[in-house]
């Protein structure tokens, strides 16, 4: 298909870029497409659109973000760094700007128009602000002068801030979760590991307190006779009346009721209608993708790579795992979507972003390259 | 700015020469914790797998479980058996009609081939059904064999039939309220069908023992025969006295069993429509009445068990009873003092008055309590109604009022049960609609009266209708005893003087009973012009009409010279 001997750019590409990474990423994107057709016309008729509104702009979206998948991964890890400072100065600005510009949708200011378009800037936020992250600790461990373990804190504290002021605690939540797996990774002492672990817990506790809204869902998972549980009870019907072979595409009747079955419970419209052995392939899938980008992260030398690739697997990974889990009713109800698979114009975008960044820090470097030519050498640096 | 140079030579220094063993060691250190995170998220992702798992295992069950309604629908009921092993109840295999829109290639076709076989089916909606894509419709239920054979020849696609069991009550009418409904799914909604399914087949359908034929027939106390008799006895007193309704229940005084109980009007459990019917209730079970001078078993019962009185003390019925400024008179007055069975022959409200007055109300209330007045009798079948009894503590009037069965209502078959113990040596007996043997009967038996007191009974009982108001309740041979009972109904708040709701409570053979009789009539009217219309007069040829069809059936000897009574035989013959 494209010899080793090409020189040009894109061959290059083909032979430095993790493919089994960008086939599984492509393949969870056309998956996506597929299942949008399930879910979303049913949402869209019952909010009163055309009832191809969401596919469509699905179909847009998903191509778009393949797009920016391969795009972004032909960048150096140099250029991952500034695309994405500039990306986190960028979402960061917007975050704040959304504060007072933003328009409140079920309670929440996390959306702001640009052209017709809305855009969530917490979403392209987070890949960026795990590179910047993985730089700052990297740094930091590399090079005593710069302070950058404290720069972490800082940037972690100023993001979250900016998260709970939406209020938005599931990204808050999955921000924390990630930075505290870089945290982890950057080699600090098990006695600081397990400090910031009691932390996060009291930080678990406190959210749990001061937020009605969250003490109210988990007592409610805890004890589901407590409150209401339609979504969730929702959710499980889903599997059960599809089993494992599912009732076949089309013949979902739990979408119609289930609230956002194109967003947060779409692998419960998947598992009533294609079953539970597809919803399991899905979570292979994911689990492939993740496990393998953890292992590109074992073999890099340079510790922002590994800490970059590692931070943006554990992002995708936590993500996917929460969503699946609330829909299996394993973790109390949080909004969070699916990667790759859900609606939403940012959430398909900042994940081919966050796969973009993945894709570019995994490619065998540059130095690694020209080792490799010599076949014999080969064996010996990889 | 002249800090920097060293600075920086210091860190090249170090990049050159001594970080490197650093480097390694916390490279080493940090990838081993890459491993550590890949092992997390593999643990994480195989919980999801595990519970995906659970729950594709779950829905297997759920899908072949009782929860799908074609599982529901298709399941088979044991057969009911009266005590002989008659047929009371069994399952028929019937066809549902059903279509699968998306199949159908012509609506428009299929709803007029349709609607030829079934003028009754609405067709524009059928048209609209059929035009669906939908995968499944009921279109009709338990269609006959016929209508099966004709849509099969019609051919048309997309529609078909699916094979379901059907309840089907052979006798109709005759024990439809002990046998109960069940709905068009099979499940049991009243009677002992709804029992069946709470006592023990809604177990056995989750473990998936009931889904075929095999399950054994469910055998119940009731005799088909004597079930039968007592319900025509009923239907003809119904038509002969003009009555709104009629009660009659016969029970084994030894084992408590009920051999029989019907309540007419009563439905055909055929006809789910009938069982809703509000007018159809089980009255022996769920009406609670105020069971009038019957009640005068019971307080003679007390007075003489506690020793309040003895069968050979007499009670002053010369005037009325004045209490609580009410007057207490008797229906057939004597006005003169009256021994203990000539109150109980001559059923002196007076005397029972001046007996329970005698015992205390504490005493009555200790026994009402014994003979399972104050509490709802529960049994096998669902249905049944609490007794209304005045609340704590009885004034003196109420308690003489309920002495002779007014202020005190309760279900016929519990008068029934408490009857039992009246003759049956003085043991309460649960009553049950369950084949239960002498021996069983011993152990959930409770004794509420002496031995001696029971045997007082009988005989006042057979002195009754020897000599008192329930000669018409004799039937040669048989050694019938009883006791009438006629309340006046209570209208618009006050009783009544022409509305009644007569009882009799008999015994048979009076010298070593073995069966109770318990007939209820309401408003009964006089059957003929000019006689009146007490129990005596209707209640009591009742149950004689029953004792004489079922004491043969049920292997009583009659005597056929009964000292006490004009020859049998003879009396036979004159008929």
């Amino acid at each position: 298909m494209i010899s080793r001997a090409n020189r040009t750019p894109i061959a290059e590409w083909w032979w430095t870029v993790d493919r089994t990474m960008l086939g599984l990423t492509l393949v969870l994107y056309a998956a996506g497409l597929v299942l949008s057709l399930a879910a979303s016309p049913a949402v869209a008729e019952r909010i009163g659109l055309p009832s191809l509104h969401f596919v469509l702009r699905h179909a847009f979206y998903a191509p778009f973000a393949a797009a920016l998948v391969i795009g972004l991964s032909f960048l150096t890890p140099r250029q991952v760094r500034r695309a994405a400072l500039v990306l986190l100065l960028v979402s960061l600005a917007m975050m704040i700007l959304v504060l007072f510009v933003g328009a409140e949708v079920k309670g929440s200011r996390r959306w702001i128009y640009l052209g017709g378009l809305s855009l969530q800037p917490s979403e392209f936020m987070k890949p960026a602000f795990i590179v910047i992250t993985a730089w700052l600790f990297a740094e930091g461990s590399d090079r005593p002068d710069v302070p950058g373990r404290l720069l972490a804190v800082l940037l972690l504290v100023i993001v979250a801030a900016l998260l709970v002021a939406e209020p938005d605690l599931g990204q808050t939540m999955l921000t924390l979760a990630v930075w505290g797996a870089l945290f982890f990774l950057a080699g600090v002492s098990p006695i600081l590991v397990a400090g910031l672990g009691g932390i996060s817990v009291a930080g678990l506790a406190a959210a749990y307190t001061i937020f009605p809204h969250v003490s109210e869902r988990i007592n409610r998972f805890l004890d589901p006779s407590s409150g209401d549980t339609f979504q969730v009870d929702t959710a499980i019907q889903s599997f059960e009346r599809g089993g494992w072979s599912g009732t076949g595409p089309g013949e979902g009747v739990m979408k119609r009721i289930l609230p956002d079955s194109h967003t947060d419970f779409v692998f419960a419209v998947v598992a009533e209608e294609f079953g539970i052995l597809i919803c399991m392939l899905l979570m292979l899938l994911f689990a492939g993708l993740v496990i393998r980008g953890l292992m590109q992260a074992f073999r890099r030398k340079s510790a922002f790579e590994r800490l970059a690739i590692a931070g943006l697997a554990t992002q995708i990974g936590m993500q996917s795992f929460i969503n699946m889990g609330v829909n299996l009713n394993i973790l109390p109800a949080k909004g969070m979507t699916l990667p790759f698979i859900s609606y939403g114009g940012s959430a398909l975008l900042s994940a081919a972003v966050t796969m973009g960044f993945l894709l570019a820090l995994s490619r065998r470097s540059y130095d690694q390259h020209v080792t490799v030519v010599p076949r014999a050498a080969a064996v010996g640096h990889t | 700015m002249t800090i920097q140079p060293p600075a920086a030579a210091w860190r090249h220094a170090r990049t050159a020469l001594g970080s490197a063993a650093r480097h390694t060691n916390g490279e080493r250190q940090s990838r081993a914790r890459v491993l550590l995170i890949i092992a997390g998220f593999t643990l994480l992702y195989g919980a999801l797998a595990a519970r995906m798992t659970v729950l594709g295992v779950a829905s297997a069950d759920w899908q072949d479980g009782t929860g799908s309604f074609v599982q529901s629908a298709a399941m088979s009921r044991p057969d009911i058996v009266d005590r002989n092993g008659e047929i009371l109840a069994t399952d028929i295999k019937t066809a549902s009609l059903y279509a699968e829109p998306r199949r159908i290639v012509d609506p428009d076709e299929a709803t007029e081939k349709l609607a030829s076989v079934f003028p009754d089916l609405d067709r524009d909606r059928l048209r609209r059904q059929l035009s669906t894509r939908s995968a499944f419709l009921y279109l009709k239920r338990e269609v006959t064999p016929r209508q099966q054979q004709a849509i099969h020849q019609l051919g048309i696609p997309g529609i078909g039939f699916r094979v379901e069991n059907k309840r089907f009550y052979p006798g109709g009418a005759t024990a439809g309220h002990i046998l109960g409904a069940v709905n068009v799914d099979n499940q049991g909604i009243a009677g002992i069908e709804r029992y069946i399914d709470t006592s023990f087949l809604k177990d056995l359908q989750a473990a998936g023992f009931a889904s075929e034929r095999g399950l054994e027939p469910f055998r119940l106390s009731v005799d088909l025969r004597v079930q039968h008799a007592i319900r025509t006895e009923l239907v003809d007193a119904m038509a002969k006295y003009h009555a709104k309704a009629a009660v009659g229940i016969v029970m084994n005084v030894r084992t408590g069993e009920v051999v029989g109980m019907s309540s007419v009007p009563d439905y055909d459990s055929n006809d789910r429509s009938e069982v809703l019917d509000k007018d159809r209730m089980n009255r022996a079970t769920v009406g609670v009445f105020e069971m009038g001078s019957t009640f005068k078993g019971f307080t003679t019962a007390l007075a003489l068990d506690s020793g309040a009185a003895t069968i050979h003390d007499t009670f002053d019925a010369t005037s009325p009873l004045a209490i609580a400024g009410f007057r207490i008179h008797d229906f057939h007055g004597k006005h003169r003092w009256l021994s203990v069975p000539e109150v109980f022959i001559y059923s002196s409200n007076i005397g029972t008055g001046r007996m329970v007055l005698k015992a205390g109300t504490d005493l009555q209330h200790d026994y009402f309590e014994r003979f399972g007045f104050l509490s709802e009798l529960r049994t096998e079948l669902p249905e049944s109604g609490a007794p209304i009894v005045p609340k704590l503590p009885w004034s003196k009037i109420s308690s003489v009022t309920m002495a002779f069965g007014h202020g005190i209502s309760v279900s016929p078959l519990q008068t029934a049960a408490a009857g039992v113990s009246l003759i049956n040596g003085g043991v309460y007996i649960p009553p049950t609609f369950l084949p239960r043997s002498e021996e069983e009967a011993m152990k959930v038996a409770r004794r509420v009266l002496k031995p001696e007191t029971s045997d007082y009974l009988r005989h006042l009982f057979r002195l009754n209708v020897l000599k008192g108001s329930g000669r018409n309740a004799s039937v040669a041979g048989y050694r019938v005893g009883g006791k009438t009972g006629t309340a006046e109904k209570v209208v618009n708040g006050r009783y009544s003087n022409d509305k009644r709701r007569n009882a009799f409570l008999a015994g048979f053979p009076m010298d070593a009973p073995k069966y109770l009789v318990l007939v209820v009539i309401d408003e009964p009217e006089p059957e003929k012009p000019g006689i009146g219309a007490t129990a005596g007069l209707n209640a009591a040829p009742m149950v004689s009409g029953i004792i004489r069809r079922i004491a043969p059936m049920l292997g009583v000897e009659p005597l056929l010279v009964d000292p006490e009574e004009e020859p049998a035989m003879a009396l036979a013959f004159a008929r």
